[in-house]
């Protein structure tokens, strides 16, 4: 009855189930108690590919991982503590990625013959049976039968609407084993099902149930209690990638005193972005859903050509579409983001995982001598202030930028403590009107110490102009063929790029020493997990230093000098090697790759014993 | 805004010289273009021309007005971008049978059917004349040109039922050769409130001479061309002896002079889709011998619906009820403190 209660200093549970039985809203509602308690926490759900993959197989899992803390957290977490696995599938799917001696709750009516059938396991083969899974505590529940019994006395439910409401179960068992508070979840609730009392009626039910069940089975005898993180004092909500490049724009919109348009086709992992804007028309943000890809990078041109803050969105597949019209904006000079929430490619490839393979692309991948600002995220949070720098450097530098995110970042969500909106940077953006004193002609491609063009709209009087994809005159803008005059514009929209490095930060060494033997130089979503690794280096006495590049092109004037003030320079990448031909292409440095292309994050594990093995195991 | 000062053809025209081959057909429709819009009302500030490319996509080059010349078969998209954000300016496309009917047909539907308020000039001249000589969507069958040495296989779009079929809400045709029928044409166009979508038989007199010159020359326009006009009936002919009727759904040439009364011709309705999806239907080829129909010009179909981008501000007009704080959307719905 009383368990005893062990203090832990950070759990990572999985959540794992068929899509149908709910284990994203039960992920989500104990991560949102837990940050509400005060944890330090990160998540990642993990969606099936299919929309609709069989019930009960291994392609149907859906599952959703959180790591909450009592100290700082970086990563959803390499290795799960507690595996939720309502099903034999879910837990044939991420055994693997369960610590020894992890705890399993296994909801058993999932393991009848036909589940087990379902997962591939032998005929007669159960593995909450036969031994196989003794090195973990196995907590068998037949969460089916518990969840009918509580609701026996429910009238007016039938048997299918009662058996959704099991993941309340479970989620009320686990608050019962970390030993948490559920009025997050009760209010919750009352707020989602008010208008439908039965079904409100049943969820609360049910999750006392799963909550009493822990309390009054002797089976468990232990309880946890994970301690609130000594996290900056402030205000927090938790974030996710997409959601934050969304509200970034509006801020990034309201900051420059522009109209926001974004044109798009869906594509996942990029979708939310549009349905989040598209949701802030009261902001005025105006959304096009385009017949495709092409149809929406061209509409944002013209947006942007009609004064508009504009963006595309898109994934690796659809940004191989825009490359013809991303060099179209980059010889018109106009501003226009493009958005890239990177996923395994190429073609198809894994659209619902993560990579970083299209850093290349990204910098290189279009057709002629065709600059582009690159900038990437490294945090969910991180999204919001990238997409208001893409937008200032796009908008006061009268060029193209690409955001760089990707799968793992956009749909992971972590505690932000939000800035306010009067702290937020403003983004010059000047209109030119008419001619200025001593003007004798408007010279549409006149450059200003930015090399910037001047942005004149449509409508303005006397100030008309055409703007091609040909050739453009140095000054007129006029389509011109000449050969000096090509190599010259080859060269100034390459030194308008170039001269960026002049308007960003200089790189920072994350953590660690500004000198040492190894530096780990990351960029994008793996800034979680190479933070985390080099902490635990340096806490164990290692010389190792982290830094992590959001400008990706330009890079930051300082990045070679820093570079150089280590013996070995370690660049993780979740690619076959991209960012390290960039970095010994400018620096001729002899940078060493750790890859992993399987869809999935770095792990700490891993990185930490591979530095370990290569540069510190003598 | 500039001052309301008459303007005349000149204003709309601007210094540049000309590229287009002599004697080809884009010169008639530029000019008859920048006579019209002085004529229409047009400021000169406040109108975008914005092409895709081939050999008609250097128009706007040409116009002393705002312009865009984009890439290959995406004048649709950028003007449906720039419309949308900007419905306050006049925005033409220029656009030719390749652009408009084969690398960007995909976008041409979906312009029509969103039915923004923008008039699209589609010059047709059977040919890819930039790249010097391929057989275009438009071509008739077995065209001999340099990609298609035994004759092309490929059948050919009709570009005035194809917008039919895409629901355009304007759909007419003309021809360079006949300035004061394209005039009309492109007024119609420009006061028509929605996609026009305006299809002008030109010359290419390089690559595929003399295309239309059997709708276009004396001596054979009267019998091989049908002017429509509302409310009137389908007649034409050297004297204007021959007429159409419909027999059922079959539109047949009858003549007048043998017994058939004006009476029973069919009455041009251009409100009518019905009718308006068999005049578009008549396509007989005029170089097959025996007995085909007039190809007809005109205005074939006008339906007034409501505009995209009225519909897309007032969304955000009736939305921006709603408070709309930048601080309650950063914070979102929940939010917790930490002490
Ligand atoms: S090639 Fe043909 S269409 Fe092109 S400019 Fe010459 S005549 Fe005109």
């Amino acid at each position: 009855m009383s368990a005893t209660i062990e203090k832990l200093s950070e759990v990572v549970i999985k959540f794992a189930g068929d899509s149908g039985d709910g284990m994203q809203l039960t992920g989500g509602q104990f991560t949102n108690a837990a940050a509400l308690y005060g944890n330090d926490l990160a998540t990642f759900p993990d969606y099936p590919a299919e929309i609709r993959a069989p019930q009960g197989t291994i392609p149907g899992v859906s599952g959703f991982q959180l790591h909450f803390s009592s100290n700082e957290v970086y990563t959803p977490g390499d290795y799960c503590d507690v595996l939720v696995a309502m099903n034999a599938a879910a837990l044939k799917a991420n055994l693997k990625n369960l610590k020894k001696g992890g705890i399993i709750i296994a909801n058993t009516d999932g393991y009848d013959t036909k589940n087990l059938r379902l997962a591939n396991y032998p005929d007669g083969v159960n593995p909450l049976e036969d031994g196989s899974l003794d090195g973990y505590k196995v907590y068998k529940i037949d969460v089916t039968r518990l969840t009918r019994e509580s609701l026996a006395e429910v009238a007016g439910l039938g048997m299918k609407e009662k058996d959704r409401s099991k993941n309340m179960f479970v989620l009320g068992f686990l608050y019962w084993m970390y030993n948490r508070n559920m009025d997050f979840t009760i209010n919750f609730l009352n707020e989602k099902f008010g208008k439908k009392p039965d079904i409100l009626e049943a969820n609360l039910r049910v999750l006392k149930a799963g909550y009493n069940y822990g309390d009054t089975t002797e089976t468990f005898m232990n309880r946890y209690d994970v301690p609130k993180a000594k996290v900056e004092a402030g205000t927090y909500r938790s974030i996710m990638g997409n959601q934050a490049v969304a509200i970034g724009f509006v801020a990034a919109a309201q900051q420059a005193n522009l109209p926001l348009f974004l044109a798009s086709y869906p594509i996942t992992p990029a979708t939310d972005i549009l349905h989040d804007l598209s949701k802030y028309k009261n902001f005025g943000v105006e959304t096009m859903q385009c017949e495709d890809e092409i149809a929406s990078i061209c509409a944002a041109i013209g947006a942007s050509y009609g004064g508009h803050l504009a963006i595309t969105t898109s994934s690796g597949p659809g940004i191989a579409l825009k490359g013809e019209a991303m060099g179209l904006a980059v010889m018109m000079e106009l501003p226009l983001v493009v958005v890239n929430i990177q996923r395994g490619g190429p073609s198809t490839g894994l659209p619902t995982k993560t990579e970083q393979a299209d850093l290349l692309q990204a910098i290189y991948g279009r057709n002629g001598e065709c600059p582009m600002i690159v900038i990437s995220c490294s945090t969910p949070s991180d999204c919001f202030d990238v997409a208001i720098e893409a937008s200032r450097l796009s908008l006061e530098h009268m060029t193209p930028v690409m955001l760089l995110s990707d799968g793992y970042i956009a749909n992971g969500a972590e505690p932000w403590k939000f800035p306010k909106a009067a702290d937020l940077p403003t983004i010059n953006v000047k209109f030119k009107t008419g001619l200025e004193e001593g003007e004798e002609k408007y010279l549409p491609y006149k450059r200003n110490e930015k090399l910037a063009r001047a942005w004149v709209l449509p409508g303005t009087p006397d100030m008309q102009h055409r703007l091609g994809g040909l050739e453009k005159d140095f000054l007129t803008g006029a389509v011109s063929y000449d050969a000096e005059n090509h190599e010259r514009m080859v060269k100034v929209r390459q030194a308008k790029v170039d001269n960026v490095a002049d308007y960003i930060p200089a790189q920072k060494i994350e953590v660690g020493a500004e000198k040492g033997k190894v530096l780990v130089l990351g960029w994008g979503s793996t800034y979680g997990s190479i933070k985390s690794t080099v902490l635990e280096l340096i806490a164990e006495g290692h010389s190792v230093s982290h830094a992590h590049v959001r400008y990706m092109n330009p890079l930051p004037k300082n990045l070679g000098d820093l570079i150089k003030q280590f013996d070995h320079v370690l660049i993780p990448e979740i690619n076959n090697g991209q960012f390290i031909k960039i970095v010994r292409d400018k620096f001729l440095v002899d940078a060493k790759g750790y890859n992993k292309i399987q869809g999935t994050p770095i792990s700490k594990t891993e990185l930490k014993s591979f530095i370990i093995e290569n540069y510190f195991s003598k | 805004m500039s001052t309301a000062a008459v303007l005349t053809a000149k204003d709309f025209a601007n210094e540049l010289d000309i590229r287009w081959c002599p004697g080809c057909g884009d010169y008639s429709i530029l000019k008859q273009v920048q006579t019209v819009l002085p004529q229409i009302g047009a400021s000169i500030e406040n109108t975008v021309f914005v092409s895709g490319i081939g050999c008609s996509s250097r128009f706007p080059y040409y116009m002393n007005t705002y312009g865009l010349h984009t890439i290959h078969g995406r004048a649709t998209a950028v003007a449906s971008g720039l419309k949308a954000s900007r419905p306050d300016l006049d925005v033409w496309i220029i656009s030719g049978d390749g652009d408009s009917m084969s690398i960007g047909a995909g976008h041409t539907i979906h312009l029509l059917r969103r039915n923004l308020n923008v008039n699209m000039l589609v010059f047709n001249n059977q040919i890819y004349g930039l790249t010097k000589g391929q057989y275009s969507p438009t071509s008739e069958e077995n065209k001999v040109t340099k990609s298609s040495p035994m004759g092309s296989i490929d059948h050919p779009f009709n570009p005035a039922a194809l917008a039919l079929g895409a629901d355009a809400s304007f759909v007419a045709r003309s021809m360079d050769r006949d300035p004061k029928h394209l005039q009309e044409m492109l007024k119609r166009a420009y006061n028509h409130k929605g996609t026009s979508f305006l299809e002008i038989y030109q010359n290419c007199n390089i690559f595929n001479d003399g295309a239309f010159e059997i709708f276009t020359e004396k001596s054979s326009k009267k019998m091989q061309t049908l002017f429509v006009e509302q409310g009137k009936p389908l007649i034409f002919g050297e004297n204007n002896e021959l007429g159409i009727k419909l027999d059922g759904f079959k539109p047949v040439v009858v003549n007048l002079n043998e017994g058939h009364s004006i009476d029973e011709l069919w009455i041009h309705d251009e409100k009518d889709l019905s009718k308006a999806s068999i005049l578009v239907r008549m396509f007989d080829n005029p170089m097959l011998e025996g007995d085909h129909l007039p190809r007809p010009f005109g205005v074939f179909y006008v339906n007034e619906r409501p505009t995209y981008e009225s519909a897309f501000h007032n969304q955000i007009a009736s939305a921006k009820g709603k408070k709309a704080e930048l601080d309650a959307l950063i914070a979102g719905k929940e939010t917790w403190t930490v002490a």
